[in-house]
């Protein structure tokens, strides 16, 4: 059967719009289980069936026709609020799915040929694909979007001191989040005047080269600023791989903890910390 | 670009066009560096040149894209060239070598008697 | 067009502050001038605040490391205040580690480290500290006469 053929009758379809958008609203409320207000839906899908007689009637059954961009803008859209919303994919592209449903009803009353039925089946299905895809698209959206606040939460710095402040690095570090948390940092060290930062990597279970070398970065960055940089907490495992990794960490100061690393800072700074005559342990 | 003024007037277009497509600060600082290295080889090696600054797309992210070009003598031995720390002049010899460090694509079109050409980019992330 | 750059006296420093965007020229022209300052006004020490600059490529880079060894041949120290993060990782990433020249947060931090860095400076029979008892008999004054307090006064 010729494309022209299923274009022609699709046409003649959607042109009794009011009927098939009934049916198509029937069909698919019955999956949605009120989860979205009848209005909401009814306007959805009446501008998606104005603009895919559009796209039809230029563009043909092709759906990367230019004539189709309004269809795939308004299949995002819907696709992107369900997303946002909790919906699973299947219950987002079901929605469209069941245009099928009223397609064949349709056909079936006014006696249309069988072909149509395939021709149709097929159309809609590209736009059940279609759907799929936007609606992956947006989930990963809201991903990038929870994982960016989410940088944010895990990365504070701390003041230790007057003068000292800290950054305790909890998981694994990737070059992204390294990047962010020294750029707080040293963002830290201007706002506050503190000359002494230290970076506490005792939660931090590995690190690669490109993560040490950014640690390094900071250190020096720090430096030329005018701050003093301290790395404590550095795990056996990740010594070995800066050892093996031939990294350079050259004139660096590491210290094994924070509290260490803090007592350094403090005689930098000038502060000597002592303990009371009588008290404590020793 | 044949003065020294023009270095500045590519700096200042360079950050307003990273502005504009919100490039973070230490990437807007990052493009605007290695685009002033460039703007000087540019009048330092060719006596004078272009540049051209336009903002670019590639799937989903924006960019900065920024051609330097020059008539003059060219390079001859490039990898030389892009060692940090050798200099054909009295500079520092981080010029060609420093700006590729600070971006994320770097091509390099020279020829002998030619004139070069550097073109640079920096994504958003 | 070209900048320039004001140069001020903060008691015995000279102080920079840059708050233009620089071309090679000015750059250059800056260098000179301090160097003629520091001379003509005896500075001990200058003081560079870059806190309103928003790009340091290698050629200012430079400035800094040229005007630091600069002073320093003139009996004179020089500090960088005012870096902005971005700034100091372009730096780092960049290459460039500014050989020679000292670093502070701001020009507070900046000044007090001149001041340090000075008294460090300072030719011994200046100091203060001598112990009146120490066996140190000036050059210029062997009995000793003028130098030695009155241990009355302590």
């Amino acid at each position: 059967m010729a494309e022209n053929d299923g274009q022609q009758l699709l046409e003649l379809l959607l042109a009794d719009e009011q009927a098939l958008l009934d049916q198509w609203l029937r069909a698919a409320s019955a999956h949605l289980q009120g989860r979205t207000a009848a209005a909401e839906l009814e306007r959805a899908f009446r501008d998606l069936l104005s603009a895919l007689s559009k796209a039809v009637t230029s563009g043909g059954l092709d759906l990367d026709h230019e004539a189709y961009g309004e269809v795939r803008a308004l299949l995002s859209e819907l696709s992107r609020d369900r997303a946002r919303r909790g919906f699973t994919p299947s219950e987002t592209a079901v929605s469209v799915f069941c245009l099928k449903d009223a397609l064949f009803e349709l056909a079936t009353r006014t006696g249309r040929s069988a072909e149509v039925l395939i021709v149709s089946s097929r159309w809609v299905d590209a736009l059940g694909l279609l759907t799929f895809d936007s609606y992956v698209r947006a989930r990963e959206e809201v991903i990038a979007e929870q994982s960016e606040q989410l940088m944010e939460l895990s990365t504070p710095v701390v003041k230790l001191w007057e003068g000292v402040v800290a950054v305790p690095l909890i998981g694994t570090l990737d070059s992204a989040r390294t990047q962010i948390v020294m750029e707080k940092l040293l963002q830290t060290l201007v706002d506050t005047g503190s000359e002494h930062a230290i970076i506490d990597i005792t939660g931090v279970p590995a690190v690669d080269t490109e993560v040490a070398q950014h640690l390094l970065k900071t250190v020096v960055a720090a430096r030329l600023m005018g701050a003093q940089c301290t790395i404590s907490g550095i795990r056996p495992q990740i010594a070995q791989t800066i050892v093996a990794l031939g990294i350079e960490f050259g004139d660096i100061p590491t210290k094994a903890n924070l509290a260490d690393a803090l007592l350094h800072a403090l005689r930098g700074s000038g502060v000597e910390v002592v303990r009371r005559r009588g008290e404590g342990r020793r | 670009m044949t003065s020294g003024d023009d270095v500045v007037r590519v700096r200042q277009l360079v950050r307003s066009k990273a502005q504009s497509i919100r490039l973070s600060l230490v990437d807007q600082t990052k493009l605007v560096t290695a685009a002033s290295e460039l703007a000087r080889n540019t009048l330092v090696h060719g006596g004078s040149g272009s540049a051209r600054i336009e903002v670019v797309q590639r799937g989903g992210r924006s960019g900065i894209r920024a051609v330097f070009s020059d008539t003059g003598p060219g390079i001859a031995d490039l990898d030389l060239a892009l060692t940090p720390g050798w200099t054909s002049g009295g500079g520092l010899g981080l010029g060609l070598s420093g700006a590729k460090r600070l971006v994320d694509e770097f091509d390099i079109d020279t020829e002998v008697g030619r004139g070069t050409s550097v073109a640079i980019t920096k994504w958003s992330r | 067009m070209t900048q320039q750059v004001p140069v001020l006296r903060l008691g015995d420093a000279l102080l920079v502050s840059i708050q233009v965007d620089l071309q090679d020229d000015d750059v250059l022209a800056l260098q000179e001038e301090l160097a003629e300052r520091i001379v003509s006004t005896g500075a001990r020490g200058v003081i560079i605040d870059i806190s309103a600059v928003d790009i340091v490529d290698s050629f200012i880079g430079r400035m800094f490391s040229s005007i630091a060894a600069l002073s320093r041949v003139l009996d004179a120290e020089t500090v960088v205040v005012g870096m902005r993060p971005a700034v100091a990782i372009t730096l780092v990433e960049l290459g460039l580690s500014l050989e020679g020249v000292r670093t502070a947060l701001d020009l507070e931090k900046g000044r007090a480290i001149l001041d340090r860095l000075i008294a460090e400076r300072r030719p011994a029979h200046d100091l203060d500290y001598l112990d009146d008892d120490a066996d140190y008999v000036p050059l210029d004054d062997p009995a000793g006469e003028r130098a030695r307090p009155d241990p009355s006064r302590r």
